[in-house]
């Protein structure tokens, strides 16, 4: 759950304060840019940093001094109690932002601790006097207080469907009272087999619905037992059900296996996840009567009260669904999407072409001019199915999110596109693409990221050794600018200074950037190929520049790993993912990042802009897939259904569809106006770590560990599914098991992983990947 | 299945013992048992969970295998310092060790010599990173090039050849599964897979580098440069795509044999085999479907009455060794029940060895293929018959002068019988090696043979002292077939022409035998024996046949196989 979303739903005027003010440095001209920043929003910055880490238990790191203290402890550790020192924290922050009358983000920064209530009283009795009481002393007071009130609230609440607020955010209450109240131990198993022996004996078409309560009760239940150190009962109940799990939640039971202590559930970020966030299950509302009747009658409190506690029912009028409808769905860390998540408008429509007056040479430009975008728009015509010329009605303003300014070398790439996408081949399922394969040789210290250029001219690699290679894909050589002593020779008016400002004793075929102190896990082309970003395990963003083949910035922020980063289709943001469970959207020159993107419950994996630059895509190891607005940090779209974390995601070319492969080895097609799962290809044995569509969108190809690239039929994928208004609204699609058909091509290299595709503009497909010699 | 799952989810935690052994290492004497318990528990949940994370390193790193590196970065998250001087590419085994009631397994640290270390010269510096392009397909089909793996593996290539019912059509299968299910798939999309898939397997015509590849190939392994032929005998060895030029390769040997068994030709013949000895080596291919051509070709270079020009001369015994050599490989090789190579083999040797009018050259042929076959068979085959053929070597070398080219021919058999059996002999028969019992028992060779045997107990005996722990094998040294070895100078210029075909002549002639539309005649033609005997002969080019009609069985897939490169080499 987004940090911002939820500002914006507790106070929805509080918006525009925040959008002006964070946004102003995207607003602003280049040349002002750091100055913009340096006034006013100084404390807004250490407090936004602040918010994610109270909310996230320590698991998050900032660079904020506020809480400096934090990063030299075990980040972990914090656990599901957060400790006397994260209350201190919070109330000092608190005396801090009243001394300098930031009133409004006292409010919410209250609300977002949840500190409303005490923090309330604490003004009213000390109204007067100083707010010099609120820390130290009265945390414990603080303590017992949220505790009682946490009691109390499971009676209060027991309202048949725990339907409070959408954005229900796990409140410190819970995560202190989880589990407080005691059952008969021995009785668990008694329990869970009443369960078990009543479903199976339902019918069959509640049958599969009501079989999901099997895994989240399952786990509830044993930490229930692990929590109230009934060690022996808890290892009999594992040992007793945990056959009965589905196969896709192994990962997760053998995690919970090594769990046999109450000390053991502090430091367990999974567990803390379980149990703050609600498992959400999806039920017929036929299946959940049926359920809760069964629950009454046998008075079986102790369940009951788990599925009011931990779970979210959504309940759903009409036809029950079926087994493999639920699997399709099902797997990932927190249970389903809720219904109304995905409700949200996206727009994901590409936005406008420039006008660009391109010089003409010759008929062929000139045809390609007049009728304006030529090409490529037409054949996104196609794939789109219904789109006017001027303005795809799905298709975000133009301005929605500032954007940088075109320059003249863009607009000469942008011709240079053009120009090329009209030699393009039309790919299909007769007309294959040929596949060039780019091996590295004697990579031994490990091969971690590939990135190619748009343009397909250089290709980079982040090996684990802490390099980042740049290699030139055409015959010409890299080359750097000169010193700066040497340019001031040069003769500044000449026609070819571009080309003088090249050392040409520097020229050769790949350059190293050094600088990274860990593995290199993503590296990302800025568009305009001047630029690099690279990410690593040290925790560390870096831009390099492919000019001087130097680094030019280091953003911190994460922390941790930096799984990967991804620069915009546009320039200037980009963004990254790691293990500390956020994504981070920056600016290249903000060393701070503009927005954070917290709701992820594993690390967040990977990394991808939409083509029209106002969404952010997130795939994790919790197995889910997050969209993300750039414009206000709302999660818009939320998918489940993979099995395995998810190492690869890609749009299609008209930004209508996203392709994400997992470890799990199959591919799965989102569709996300609809926010519907419309596919799934399975084939690939081992995780897919590449993923790409051609120029056009008619062909899906994704590379993966096992050695393969295949060609997936994506236009046939897309067009077989016919999303009405039913299925969006329920959003339970009949997947047609059709891998088979939609498979075009698999070739097979010799004990090459997979590592990256790209498709060049004219449709060649390139794949890159270490040739491991073993 | 339910079962298998709990089993493996099972929680594992370390044995107290090892804590307490740790405790000890770090000198903590005594350990309660409880605190132990309590203990190992806690270091089994924190190792796992370091192992979780670590997993998340690999998988990031694109990698299967967990290094040291990922737990050191699990660590590292966990604001643990990580260990030092863990490091290691390889796999590092534990060892086991136990006593005194203790089980321990532990890492082998061997003691350096830092003075080793410091002499020792630098290693040599790794190879830079490099990138290398190539198609991996082109316009949907991919091309069959060593950087492919090849089109046919192996395994498939296997089951083709030895269950050819399974193997109906390659894709076959799969196709129908697909158009049954998919009936919605239009026809063009089908014809397309179709053609992707099929293309590779369904034509006999080979592409125009292909036609050139195999061209230069056989050019260079019967030319006269050496240099030239090792590097193409290299690419047959090593080369992925050769799958579809199988046939052609398999043709080109067996006729180049028989028209060179005819001419003498041993430099010839012995390139031949080595082309043999390269297409087995490639770990690409499989040759089951071509040894109704390969298996006479090389049988025809052990048992033929002659090899050379001027048997007297010419080392034409490495040939047979070396052939022999690779009839033995190919027997372990492709065996089976069904085509029972080995036993038609040993057969064939057995029968022409048991002729009394065989000559020696043939009979040196049959003892080192029956030789190769192992020690079981010369225990069986060969020893037996040691005093009749010490009698029949007395003979040629007591008796009175016959010819030269007969006592070289007997004292080969001679030195082939002796090196074969002893190592045999020590291991089968007991001490002690008495002179007169070798006599009695082997006859004419017993005494030479007793002082082999010795000479091989002793070598053992030494060997198992030098190296620890091995079996007592008695390696002999393979010579590899080289023209050095042979004995013929080929190198000397002065007699290469005349020895020595012009190469180009001789691939026109091997590749066009005939005329397509002649059947090919019955394979008998391939076989050249010894013909003093003739009844004897008959009777082996008989035995020798079964293996052919074995083949023939098969025979119209592999005459339609022949044909159509025969057409398109043609043209």
């Amino acid at each position: 759950m987004c940090l911002w979303c939820r500002i914006r739903q507790k106070n929805p005027k509080k918006k525009t304060y925040y959008a002006a003010h964070v946004m102003t440095p995207l607003l602003s001209a280049p040349g002002e840019k750091m100055a913009a920043v340096q006034d006013a929003p100084m404390e807004l910055d250490s407090e936004k940093e602040t918010k994610p880490e109270i909310l996230s238990d320590g698991t998050s790191n900032l660079s904020g001094n506020t809480a400096s203290g934090t990063l030299s402890s075990p980040p972990l550790t914090a656990g599901g109690a957060p400790k006397q020192e994260d209350q201190q924290t919070l109330i000092a922050v608190l005396q801090f932002l009243r001394r300098n009358k930031l009133t409004e983000s006292v409010d919410i920064l209250r609300r977002e601790a949840c500190l409303e209530d005490q923090e309330d009283s604490q003004t009213l009795d000390g109204s007067g006097g100083g707010k010099g009481d609120g820390d130290g002393g009265d945390a414990n007071s603080l303590l017992s207080r949220v505790s009682i009130a946490s009691a109390a609230a499971p009676q209060s609440t027991l309202t048949p469907i725990p339907v409070k607020s959408e954005y229900d955010q796990p409140d410190v209450s819970v995560v202190l009272s989880a589990y407080s109240q005691q059952g008969d131990p021995s009785l668990y198993q008694v329990y869970y087999t009443g369960l078990k022996n009543f479903i199976e004996s339902v019918l069959d078409c509640h049958r599969a619905e009501l079989s999901q309560l099997f895994y989240p009760l399952f786990v509830h239940m044993y930490l229930e037992l692990v929590y109230n150190n009934h060690e022996t009962k808890a290892k009999a109940f594992f040992e007793k059900f945990s056959g009965d799990q589905e196969c896709y939640y192994q990962d997760d039971l053998q995690i919970l296996c090594g769990l046999t202590k109450k000390e053991h559930l502090k430091g367990n970020e999974a567990l803390l996840d379980f149990r703050t966030s609600r498992f959400v299950l999806r039920i017929s509302r036929d299946s959940y009567q049926l359920l809760k009747r069964h629950l009454q009658e046998r008075h079986n409190n102790q369940i009951w009260n788990i599925i009011q506690e931990h779970l979210y029912i959504d309940i759903f009028d009409g036809m029950p669904r079926s087994k493999s409808q639920i699997d399709s769905m099902s797997g990932s860390f927190a249970g389903e999407t809720r219904r109304e998540v995905n409700k949200a408008k996206v727009f994901y429509g590409l936005l406008k072409e420039p006008e660009i007056e391109v010089p003409l040479d010759d008929e062929d430009d000139e045809a390609e001019n007049e009728e304006g975008k030529p090409k490529k728009k037409k054949t996104k015509k196609d794939s789109m199915g219904s789109k006017s010329k001027k303005q795809d009605p799905n298709a975000p303003q133009q301005n929605r999110i500032p954007l940088p300014e075109l320059k003249d070398s863009d607009k000469l790439d942008k011709i240079m596109y053009m120009k090329e996408s009209t030699k393009r081949i039309r790919l299909g399922p007769e007309n294959l693409p040929s596949i060039c394969f780019y091996s590295f040789l004697n990579a031994y210290q490990g091969l971690t990221a590939v990135d190619f250029t748009d343009d397909s001219s250089l290709l980079a690699g982040g090996f684990a050794d802490s390099t980042v290679r740049v290699w030139s894909a055409t015959p010409k050589k890299l080359r750097k600018v000169k010193s700066a002593a040497e340019l001031n020779l040069i003769d500044k008016e000449s026609d070819d200074v571009l080309e003088r400002i090249m050392d040409e004793k520097t020229a050769s075929e790949s350059k190293n950037l050094y600088g990274h102190s860990g593995p290199v896990y993503g590296v990302s082309f800025s568009p305009d190929r001047n630029y690099l970003l690279s990410s690593s395990e040290d925790g560390t963003v870096r831009l390099w520049s492919l000019q001087t083949f130097t680094c030019l910035v280091g953003y911190k922020g994460h922390n941790y790993p930096v799984w990967d980063t991804h620069f915009s289709p546009f320039g200037y943001y980009f963004v990254s993912g790691g293990h500390d469970r956020v994504a981070r959207l920056w600016a290249t020159d903000h060393y701070q990042p503009l927005r954070i993107f917290a709701g992820h419950l594993a690390d967040v994996t990977c990394t991808r802009f939409h083509p029209n630059s106002n969404y952010v895509v997130t795939g994790s190891t919790d197995r889910t897939i997050r969209l993300w607005d750039v414009l206000n940090g709302n999660c818009v779209r939320f998918f489940t259904g993979h099995k395995g974390p998810i190492h690869s995601l890609a749009f299609s070319p008209n930004g209508k569809f996203l392709a994400s492969g997992s470890t799990d080895g199959r591919v799965l097609l989102w569709d996300i106006g609809h926010g519907l799962m419309i596919g799934e290809l399975k084939g690939h044995t081992d995780t897919i770590y590449a993923l790409k569509f051609s120029r056009d969108g008619e062909i899906l190809a994704s590379g993966s560990m096992d050695n393969t690239v295949r060609l997936w039929d994506s236009m046939k994928a897309f067009d077989d599914m016919e999303t009405d208004d039913f299925t969006a609204a329920t959003g339970h699609i009949p997947l047609p098991d059709n891998s088979q058909e939609l498979l075009l091509g698999m070739y097979h290299s010799k004990s090459t992983p997979v590592t990256h595709l790209h498709f060049t503009r004219r449709n060649l497909l390139l794949a890159a990947g270490a040739y491991n010699s073993q | 299945m339910a079962e298998e799952r709990r089993q493996k989810l099972c929680s594992v935690i370390l044995p107290t013992e090892s804590m307490k052994a740790i405790a000890e290492s770090v000198g903590v004497g005594s350990l309660q048992e409880e605190s132990c318990l309590a203990l190992s528990e806690e270091v089994s949940y924190r190792i796992k969970e370091i192992a979780q994370d670590a997993l998340k390193f690999m998988h990031h790193g694109k990698r299967r295998k967990l290094t040291t590196g990922d737990i050191d970065h699990a660590l590292k998250l966990k604001n643990v310092e990580p260990l030092y001087g863990f490091q290691s590419q390889e796999f590092i085994p534990f060892r086991f060790a136990s006593g005194g009631g203790r089980e321990l397994h532990f890492y082998e640290e061997k003691e350096v010599d830092l003075s080793d270390i410091i002499n020792t010269p630098l290693p040599r510096v790794p190879l830079d990173v490099s990138l290398k392009a190539h198609w991996l397909s082109i316009d949907g089909v991919q091309p069959a090039i060593p950087e492919n793996p090849p089109p046919v593996p192996k395994e498939q290539q296997k089951t083709d050849s030895t269950e050819p019912l399974k193997a109906v059509k390659p894709g076959q299968e799969e196709e129908g599964s697909i158009q049954t299910k998919g009936q919605g798939a239009s026809s063009a999309e089908v014809k397309g897979k179709e053609k992707m898939r099929m293309k590779p397997r369904s034509t006999h015509e080979l592409s125009v580098e292909q036609q050139l590849y195999y061209k230069e190939i056989t050019e260079a392994c019967v030319g006269s440069c050496e240099a030239k032929r090792a590097e193409a005998l290299q690419s047959i060895a090593t080369d992925p795509g050769l799958y579809q030029m199988l046939p052609r390769f398999s043709t080109f040997i067996s006729e180049g044999v028989r028209v060179n068994v005819v001419q003498n030709n041993l430099a010839l013949l012995i390139y031949l085999m080595r082309m043999v000895k390269a297409l087995m080596d490639n770990p690409t291919l499989y040759l089951e479907k071509y040894l109704h051509e390969l298996i006479p070709a090389v049988v025809t270079c052990i048992v033929s009455k002659q090899l050379c020009l001027r048997p007297d001369v010419d080392n034409h015994w490495a040939l047979r060794d070396f052939a022999a050599r690779l009839m033995a490989q190919s027997c372990k090789t492709f065996s089976t029940t069904t085509n029972n190579i080995q036993s038609r083999i040993t057969k064939t040797f057995t029968k022409a060895l048991l002729d009394d009018k065989t000559q020696w050259t043939t009979r040196y042929g049959c003892i080192a293929g029956l030789a190769e076959l192992g020690h079981d068979v010369i225990k069986t085959l060969i020893i037996p018959r040691l005093s009749v053929e010490g009698a029949r070597i007395k003979a040629v070398m007591d008796g009175p002068v016959v010819s030269n080219i007969d006592k070289i021919g007997a004292d080969h058999v001679q030195s082939l019988l002796l090196k074969h059996c002893a190592c045999v002999v020590a291991k089968t028969r007991p001490l002690p090696d008495m002179v007169d019992q070798y006599k009695a028992d082997y006859g004419y060779l017993g005494t030479m043979l007793c002082s082999h045997v010795v000479k091989a107990r002793a070598q053992a005996a030494f060997q198992a002292q030098t190296v620890n722990r091995t079996t007592l094998t008695i390696t002999q040294p393979r010579p590899t077939l080289s023209m050095s070895q042979s004995g013929l100078s080929a190198s000397s210029g002065s007699r290469t022409p005349n020895i020595i075909k012009v190469p180009s002549s001789l691939t026109l002639m091997s590749t066009r035998p005939g005329t397509p539309t002649q059947p090919s005649p019955p394979a008998t033609k391939y076989i050249v024996m010894a013909t003093s005997a003739g009844a004897a002969s008959t009777q082996q080019v008989r035995v020798l046949n079964e293996f052919v009609s074995l083949y023939l069985s098969r025979l119209p897939r592999h005459l339609y196989h022949f044909r159509a490169c025969l057409t398109s080499d043609r043209r």
